[in-house]
Order: structure tokens, then C-alpha cells, then sequence
């Protein structure tokens, strides 16, 4: 009884706690970040406040360069990603191409960036396994080509890596925003008035969908901007882009570049925060562009091309991936493999036999420390969900923002300053803080990934199981989360599969002592073993994959006499 | 057994933790019984994460120590560390027991008191070591003073592909010239990468009339004046590099796969048995060989030294003194597993051991001790550090 009735005073707080979990290490390592920005850093017997870390910043010859990339890698990855996915859904939603690609969705989405981006490095590369399935026979090529196609100066294959990955997130986001929207009716009416199915969804439904998408946009751009993993592989390193740099300066030896590195994240906070500013311009731009688009009545004559190279883009990025892990698999079976060969000489089992010990120490990290992070995301969602029901709470139109906000502040502003801020504090790093700092990024995805569901939730169960005698507590155990049990499971994958994939985190909280599959797999690329990052990247990928394929067989199974729940 | 726990964790604090003997190896190996030791090692290459796995198991089985490996991308990243928790006041328990060490790296944590010891000659193995024919006890030109135990020799050897080069070089202007014939067929790992800014230094000990000016610390005045020639060097080299010196290979092992698939002829590497290893592991065709310049190359010897702050020192020597045994040199020495050179004093080891090293088949692109001529002097560290920030100016930013 006792414990039940502190469970019912704490679940008011749990907004709260789920708030302060979320934005706490945010704030943090914000501060842990400012205050060496400009010299203090008393660790290290300096005391502010100083402008020199920003002098030393503004002196590095490479700077220009970088903060460049960091602009046009993530300005241009997400508007085309975004390009992509708005002109497939206009031109094809309703299709039955369209059911395939949602279909595709989940395992695209699950693939974790690193190893997409090993893939994609794979197939693209002179040397990759496209120019060897063509060579000799068409290109006539006996050796591969000079030719700097990845970490090109241009970050174009850097911009193609994160394409590959954010095409599926945003596809995903515009399909939950679809269904709030009456998509279909609209399209009708203007395809009755002579418009083109593509120019009539534009015109009539892109700016109800874009309201709606517009936060996971930002964090796109955010993310892509600042991603430090992916430009590590793909991305050129003469110079580097600002964060990758961010890192070097924070494991250097030389304390001092740690000031020039919180300098560095403070000017990646600030390019962030002009860019999220710049696209917001530019959407009232295109917004008036927009109208006069619409008054003036084309009704779309070039809907048919422009549909089918959408998809065509679409259905590439699609395959980047999947080609990707099939290369990586090829790789991580492959005995001897010289150019120009389409395929190995022989296949053998020897490099699993060789890191199948190692990978399978980082997947028992890995697992440990997604399952507690992705339950305890899946337990204060739900908590806070329940607590917004039960206590009638509202939310305004400001408590979303609050959800992305740590997606918005980039990765390589805020935890550096956190690990700078735990060691002050003397706390040990190791698993219980990256822990902490994984949950920042899983929280908000297993909310907006239940929150819909669960609001959605037909609330005449509850009052019909109340009326039977049950509590609210038994509402909530008994009937509400047995029917909600395929989005939770989603949800609960969703979480896995963000904190399988993530790479800053781990490296800078977990002080190098906490080894995951993506750390390890990172770690790799410096090395260039291919056989050990296919092994690698495909233990990765299989680690993010199978939450998500349990989460379809579960419900299936414990439902399968019930057909109405399948589908919850 | 529950009450022995209790009170052994009240204990561990109390000693102020009074650092164990390394002259008293039985208390050491006592004490090394069940303690974990964190062995920061570089971890870009799967031959060498095996080995130390296997060091690993062997310790656990005979010593009880369980050994973890901290995989690291940059030797720097665990200096740092130690600093930062020297700085934070963390001095008995920090997060590294051992680390891969030398160059600059073991030259900044000796000068900055970060560094358990001297314990390095008093290990039981030191006894065999080669401490007269081996450059063990100067790590680039640093006295090691028993804070660093050695672990393996490591020579400069360049790794050229037979099918696509037949013939060896002789000097790095002979390279130069091969390269502007052959663009775009050669490449170094992008300093400060360890083995990149080696070839910077290769270069100039190899051009440098007398290298000798580079033994003592770098001043102001020698600096411009010594260095010119291998600015000029690389000027030209540079636009005839792999990719036209717009993007390097982040390591050494990266450029394997580079020669496996045509796209280079030429590379270096830091282990002359690397090759055959790489040949053994199909990541290099058989048609690979190694080669050494005329006058020599430059050689040194890789370390692990011990944080003043590790709560595992005892641990730490006892891996450290597993390092030199006779067996686990055997296997460091053969191609299949790792290709390191050894550290040991062959006349120094009983029959049966010598017989280990005797048994090694060195593999077909491996010099033998004699072929790989006389070994060059590592340059004073201050210039490594100064030629690789001028290097990252001129070309690491430029692109």
C-alpha cells in the first residue's frame, strides 16, 4: 500500500523528472563548455575570463574551411534530403510503390549511421565495389582511378552519407504528420480541379505537413551539421569539419587546447543557431514563393518527370544502404579480394572466427547499457503520458520544443563541457554516466514515438473498465498498455536502436573505458581493416535491426487470437 | 569469505596506498593476483588487439590479472587523461594502468611527473633484455631511466608491391623521383599520425647532409635552416602524392588495403614483418616486399609505461614483465601473429627458448636482421612536434 501510494504522489513529478533528464546535462555541459571558452578553466590552474581561446580559435589557418563544411554539409544534406522525401510523398503517397517503401522504412532507419556510411564508403570508393562489379569489362579500368571521391575536399560524400541516412527519418516524420493532415480528400478535390497528383498534394497539403515537420527538420539540420562519426569516415581531413576538429583539440595533450576547443563548440552552437535562423528565412521565402506558385494555377505539367526521379533518388538512397550492408557482408566473409575483382577469391570464416570474441564483449556493453537506457526512456515516457492524462495537463505548443531541444544543441557543444564538468566533479566515468548521457538522445524519440499512440488511445475502454471496478492504476496495467503493446515495443526499438548508434557520447562520458559496437567500429576506421569493419558494422547493424523485428513478432504473436489488437 | 570482502574494503583506503616495490617481485606478483588492469594501447589494428588479447589470457591463467584493453585512436588521448585527472585531484585510482608509449608522448608524462617508477629494470625479465644492442634505454633520444619498459623494436621499412614495382629505392631522393614518374602511386599516413610524422623525419635524415644537428633539442635558430630542405622536398613531392595530397590514409595499416587494390605501389611501414603478416591475413597479395634505404632508416622501440595515479601498478609489471618473456616475444616476433621486432638478447636465453625464435619462419616479405642494415637515430622529440604543427599549416589545412 505504501509503496503504491508514493508511486501515485511521484507520477505528477514525473513531467518534471523526464525534463530535468532530458535538458540537465544539456545545461551542464553548456556551462561546462562557456566557462573555458573564455579561459577559466581552474582544473587546469587557468582563471578567467580570457579572450585567448577565441584569438587561438580564430588563428587556426584551417578554420575557414571547416566552418564551411560544417555549413554546406548540413545545409545541403538536409534540403535535399527533405527535396527528396517531399516530392516521393507528393507524387507517390497512396501507391502502391509508396506501401513498398514504407514498408522499407523500419530496417532503413534502424541501419546505424556508421555503418551506412562504412557501406557507402565501400561501394563508392575508386577502388568500392561498384567500380569493381564494372571493371575491366566496361570501364576497362585494370587498377582503380586517382580519384578523391571519399573525404573529398567538399564533403560531397560526407552530404551523400547523411542523405543516405536522414531520407528514411524525415520520410518516417511526414508519414505520422500525413495521417493528421486528410491528405487524401485534398489531393482529390485538387486532381477533380486539373491538377497533377504531385502539384496538387504541393499546393494543397505540403504547408499543413511542413507545420507539422518542421521541429524534426531542425534537428536534421542540426545533427548533420555537427555529426562527428559519419565525417570521421566519410568526411575530408585536410582539414577536418569544426566538430571532428573539436574532438582532436579535446584529446589533445596540451590542456590549453581544451579552452580552444570549448571555443571551437561555442562557434558550433552559434553556426547552428544562424543556421536553424537562415532556414527559417528561407521558409518564408519559399512560403511566398509558394503563393504565387499556387495563384497562379499551373496545374503541373512536369509532374510525371519530376515524380519519377524523386523516387529515383529515393529508391538510390534506398539501395546506398542496403548494397552498403551487403558489401559490408561480403567483407567481413572475404579471404583475399584485389581489384578488379567482382568478388573474392575465397570466402572463409576466419575473420569472424578472429573478431567474433571481440564484437561480441562490445554487443554485451552495447546491449546492456541500450536496454537500460531505451527501459528507463520507455518507463518516464509512459509516466509522463499517464500523468498528462490522468491530472488533465496540457501542453502548449511550446512543450514540443522542449522535447528536441537536445537534439537541437549540437552533440560537440555540450559534451565536452560535460566531461570536463564530471572530471571536475571527480565523478568516475564508466558505463552509469554514459548511461545518463545516452538517455539526453533516446528520451525524445521514445516519446514522439509513443506519444501519438498513446494519446490516440480510445479513452471509453478506460471508463468502460472503471466502471467495472478497476482502478486507475489497474486501467493502466491491465487495459491501456496490454492494447498499446505494439507501439511500446516500437518505441522501446526506436530507443534500442538510437543508443546502439551512438558514437560522442560514449567516447567523451565514457572516457575510452566504454566500449560499444560503435565506438569499436569507429575506432576501426582509422585502421582501415575492411574484414574487421564488415564484422563490425554488420554486428551494428543487427544490433539495432532485431529490436525492431521483435517489436513487429511479439505483438503478432501474444495477439494472434486477437486480430483487432494486432495492429494497435 | 563475505566477512574477508568486508574488511578488505574497509582496508583498501586506508594504506594511503603505498606504492608496491618492484624490487620485491614476489610481493608484486601478491599483490597482481585479482587486480584489473586498463592497458591503453592504439587500437587500429586487428593483429594487434589479437596479441594483446592473447597477453590477456595468458596473464589471467598464470597471474590472475585480468587484462583490458582501451582501445585508443591517438597515444595523446591517455596523456591527456591523466593529466585531467592530476588535475582533479584523482591519485589513486584513475582510469589507465599501463599505456603503449614512446616518443613525445613518454617525453611530456616523464617531464610532467606522470609516470609510475623508475620499476622497468628491475623486472625479473630485464635480465634477458638487449639493453646494449637495442635502443631501450633512450627513447628518442629521452633518457628512459626504468619509467618505460620496452616491448618490441620497430624499424622503418618501405612496402612496395613486386607486380607493380619491381624495383627497391635507395634514398628518399630516388623516392622523389620515382614519384614524379609514377603520380598519384604513393602516399603517408596523415601527420600527426605516429608513422607519418616518421616519414617527415626520414625524409630529413635521409637528405640531411650531417643529421646529426637533429640529436639536440630544436632551437629557433636551427629550426628554418635545417628544416627548408624538407619543405622544399615535400613541395614537390605533395602534388604527386595518392590523390594529389588532398586527402592521406589515417594510418599505416590503411594503406594496405590501398596496395592490395592497385591503388598504391609504395608505402612504409614501422614493422618490417607487418607485410607478411598482412600477406597471411589476405590483406596483401604475395607479390609484396619490403625494402630499406641505403644509409638506413630510422628505428626505435615501443614501450608501456605505468600512471603514478594507476590503482594497479602491481598488475601493470606483471603484464609488463609477461611482455618480455621469451614466449610472448617469440609470438610478437612472428609474422603470422604480429611481425614485431624483439626486444630480447638472443646469447641471453637457455637453449629451449632461443629455439622459439629459431622455429619463426620471418615470411617472404621480411628482411632478415642483417638486410635491414644499420638503424638511424629517432630525432630529439622537440622537433617532431614543431615540424608536425608546421607540417598540418603547410598542408594539413590548405586544401
Amino acid at each position: 500500500m505504501v509503496r503504491l501510494v508514493t508511486y501515485r504522489r511521484a507520477l505528477p513529478f514525473l513531467p518534471v523528472l523526464t525534463l530535468l533528464a532530458m535538458l540537465g546535462p544539456v545545461g551542464a555541459g553548456l556551462i561546462g563548455t562557456f566557462l573555458p571558452a573564455f579561459g577559466h578553466l581552474p582544473a587546469a590552474g587557468l582563471v578567467g575570463p580570457s579572450l585567448d581561446p577565441f584569438r587561438d580559435l580564430f588563428g587556426w589557418a584551417g578554420l575557414p574551411r571547416a566552418v564551411m563544411l560544417s555549413l554546406s554539409t548540413g545545409i545541403v544534406a538536409t534540403a535535399v534530403s527533405l527535396l527528396i522525401v517531399v516530392l516521393i510523398t507528393a507524387g507517390w503517397s497512396g501507391t502502391r510503390v509508396f506501401r513498398v517503401l514504407e514498408r522499407m522504412l523500419s530496417p532503413l532507419l534502424s541501419v546505424p549511421h556508421a555503418a551506412a556510411a562504412f557501406g557507402l564508403a565501400f561501394l563508392i570508393a575508386p577502388s568500392g565495389w561498384i567500380a569493381r562489379l564494372l571493371s575491366p569489362g566496361i570501364t576497362g579500368w585494370e587498377r582503380p582511378l586517382d580519384l578523391l571521391i571519399v573525404q573529398d575536399s567538399w564533403g560531397l560524400t560526407m552530404t551523400a552519407g547523411l542523405i543516405v541516412k536522414e531520407v528514411p527519418f524525415l520520410l518516417l516524420i511526414t508519414l505520422a504528420a500525413l495521417g493528421q493532415t486528410d491528405a487524401k480528400r485534398s489531393v482529390t478535390i485538387a486532381q477533380a480541379l486539373g491538377y497533377g497528383r504531385l502539384t496538387g498534394w504541393l499546393k494543397t497539403v505540403f504547408p499543413r505537413v511542413y507545420a507539422q515537420i518542421r521541429p524534426p527538420i531542425y534537428v536534421v539540420l542540426a545533427y548533420a551539421m555537427s555529426v562527428v562519426d559519419v565525417a570521421v569516415i566519410l568526411g575530408p581531413n585536410t582539414p577536418p569539419s569544426l566538430s571532428v576538429q573539436i574532438v582532436k583539440w579535446m584529446s589533445d595533450p596540451d590542456l590549453a587546447m581544451r579552452l580552444q576547443a570549448a571555443a571551437g563548440a561555442l562557434l558550433q552552437l552559434a553556426l547552428v543557431m544562424g543556421a536553424l535562423g537562415a532556414w527559417r528565412l528561407a521558409e518564408l521565402i519559399v512560403a511566398a514563393a509558394g503563393r504565387r506558385w499556387i495563384a497562379t494555377g499551373a496545374r503541373g505539367k512536369l509532374d510525371v518527370i519530376v515524380a519519377q526521379s524523386a523516387l529515383g533518388f529515393g529508391a538510390a538512397s534506398a539501395l546506398a544502404i542496403l548494397l552498403g550492408l551487403v558489401v559490408l557482408a561480403i567483407w567481413s566473409f572475404a579471404g583475399y579480394w584485389g581489384f578488379p575483382d567482382a568478388f573474392p577469391d575465397e570466402l572463409t570464416l576466419r575473420n569472424w572466427m578472429r573478431h567474433g570474441p571481440g564484437t561480441l564483449a562490445a554487443l554485451g556493453e552495447t546491449a546492456l547499457i541500450a536496454v537500460t537506457v531505451a527501459s528507463a526512456a520507455l518507463l518516464l515516457t509512459i509516466g509522463c503520458l499517464e500523468a498528462e492524462y490522468r491530472y488533465r495537463l496540457r501542453f502548449g505548443g511550446g512543450a514540443v520544443w522542449l522535447l528536441y531541444l537536445p537534439l537541437l544543441i549540437p552533440q560537440t557543444a555540450f559534451l565536452p563541457g560535460l566531461q570536463t564538468m564530471l572530471l571536475n566533479l571527480g565523478a568516475d566515468v564508466g558505463r552509469v554516466p554514459v548511461m545518463l548521457a545516452h538517455l539526453v538522445f533516446v528520451l525524445p524519440y521514445v516519446f514522439l514515438s509513443l506519444a501519438d499512440p498513446f494519446r490516440a488511445w480510445d479513452t471509453r475502454m478506460g471508463t468502460i473498465a472503471a466502471a467495472l471496478g478497476s482502478s486507475p492504476d489497474g486501467v493502466l496495467w491491465r487495459v491501456r498498455l496490454p492494447m498499446l503493446l505494439r507501439p511500446i515495443l516500437t518505441a522501446l526499438a526506436v530507443g534500442l536502436a538510437v543508443s546502439v548508434g551512438q558514437y560522442l557520447p560514449t567516447l567523451l562520458i565514457g572516457g575510452g573505458r566504454v566500449a560499444t559496437l560503435t565506438t569499436e567500429a569507429v575506432a576501426l576506421a582509422s585502421g582501415g581493416d575492411r574484414r574487421a569493419i564488415g564484422v563490425y558494422g554488420l554486428m551494428q547493424t543487427g544490433a539495432a535491426l532485431v529490436p525492431f523485428a521483435l517489436a513487429l513478432l511479439i505483438p503478432a504473436l501474444v495477439w494472434r487470437n486477437r486480430r483487432g489488437l494486432r495492429h494497435g | 569469505m563475505k566477512h574477508l570482502a568486508v574488511l578488505a574494503a574497509l582496508l583498501a583506503p586506508l594504506p594511503a596506498l603505498a606504492d608496491v616495490n618492484p624490487a620485491d617481485w614476489d610481493a608484486v606478483t601478491a599483490e597482481a593476483a585479482g587486480q584489473t588492469v586498463y592497458w591503453n594501447a592504439w587500437g587500429g589494428s586487428t593483429t594487434t588487439n589479437d596479441f594483446i588479447a592473447w597477453v590477456g589470457a595468458r596473464v589471467a591463467e598464470e597471474y590472475g590479472v585480468t587484462l583490458e584493453h582501451v582501445k585508443l585512436t591517438d597515444t595523446a588521448d591517455a596523456v591527456t587523461r591523466v593529466l585531467s585527472e592530476k588535475q582533479a585531484g584523482e591519485n589513486d585510482d584513475g582510469a589507465i594502468d599501463m599505456i603503449w608509449i614512446n616518443g613525445a608522448n613518454f617525453a611530456a608524462m616523464k617531464e610532467a611527473d606522470l609516470l609510475f617508477g623508475p620499476y622497468a629494470e628491475q623486472l625479473p625479465n630485464w635480465a634477458i633484455v638487449d639493453a646494449e644492442g637495442k635502443t631501450v634505454q633512450t627513447d628518442f633520444t629521452v633518457p628512459v631511466e626504468g619509467f618505460e619498459s620496452p616491448w618490441a623494436m620497430a624499424q622503418v621499412v618501405f612496402v612496395h608491391d613486386t607486380a607493380d614495382m619491381p624495383a627497391r629505392l635507395g634514398s628518399m631522393q630516388a623516392l622523389l623521383e620515382w614519384a614524379q614518374a609514377n603520380p598519384g602511386r604513393f602516399s603517408y599516413p596523415q601527420p600527426p599520425d605516429f608513422l607519418g610524422t616518421t616519414f617527415l623525419k626520414q625524409v630529413l635524415v635521409d637528405i640531411l647532409p650531417d643529421p646529426s644537428v637533429l640529436a639536440v633539442p630544436v632551437t629557433d635558430a636551427t629550426y628554418d635552416a635545417v628544416t627548408a630542405p624538407l619543405w622544399a622536398y615535400l613541395d614537390t613531392l605533395t602534388p604527386n602524392l595518392w590523390r594529389e595530397g588532398k586527402a592521406y590514409p589515417a594510418t599505416g595499416t590503411a594503406m594496405f588495403p590501398l596496395i592490395a587494390d592497385g591503388e598504391l605501389d609504395l608505402s612504409i611501414s614501422f614493422s618490417p614483418g607487418a607485410a607478411s603478416t598482412a600477406i597471411a591475413n589476405y590483406e596483401l597479395p604475395d607479390t609484396v616486399r619490403t625494402f630499406v634505404l641505403d644509409k638506413g632508416t630510422i628505428g626505435n622501440a615501443s614501450f608501456v609505461a605505468v600512471p603514478y595515479n594507476s590503482g594497479s601498478k602491481a598488475g601493470a609489471m606483471v603484464v609488463a614483465n609477461f611482455l618480455l618473456s621469451p614466449e610472448a616475444q617469440a609470438r610478437a616476433q612472428d609474422p603470422a601473429i604480429l611481425g614485431y621486432g624483439t626486444v630480447l638478447n638472443m646469447d641471453a636465453l637457455s637453449a629451449d627458448d632461443r629455439a622459439l625464435f629459431d622455429a619463426l619462419e620471418l615470411g617472404i616479405a621480411t628482411l632478415s636482421p642483417a638486410e635491414l642494415g644499420s638503424v638511424q637515430a629517432e630525432p630529439h622529440p622537440s622537433w617532431m612536434t614543431r615540424i608536425a604543427d608546421d607540417w598540418m599549416t603547410r598542408y594539413g589545412v590548405s586544401q
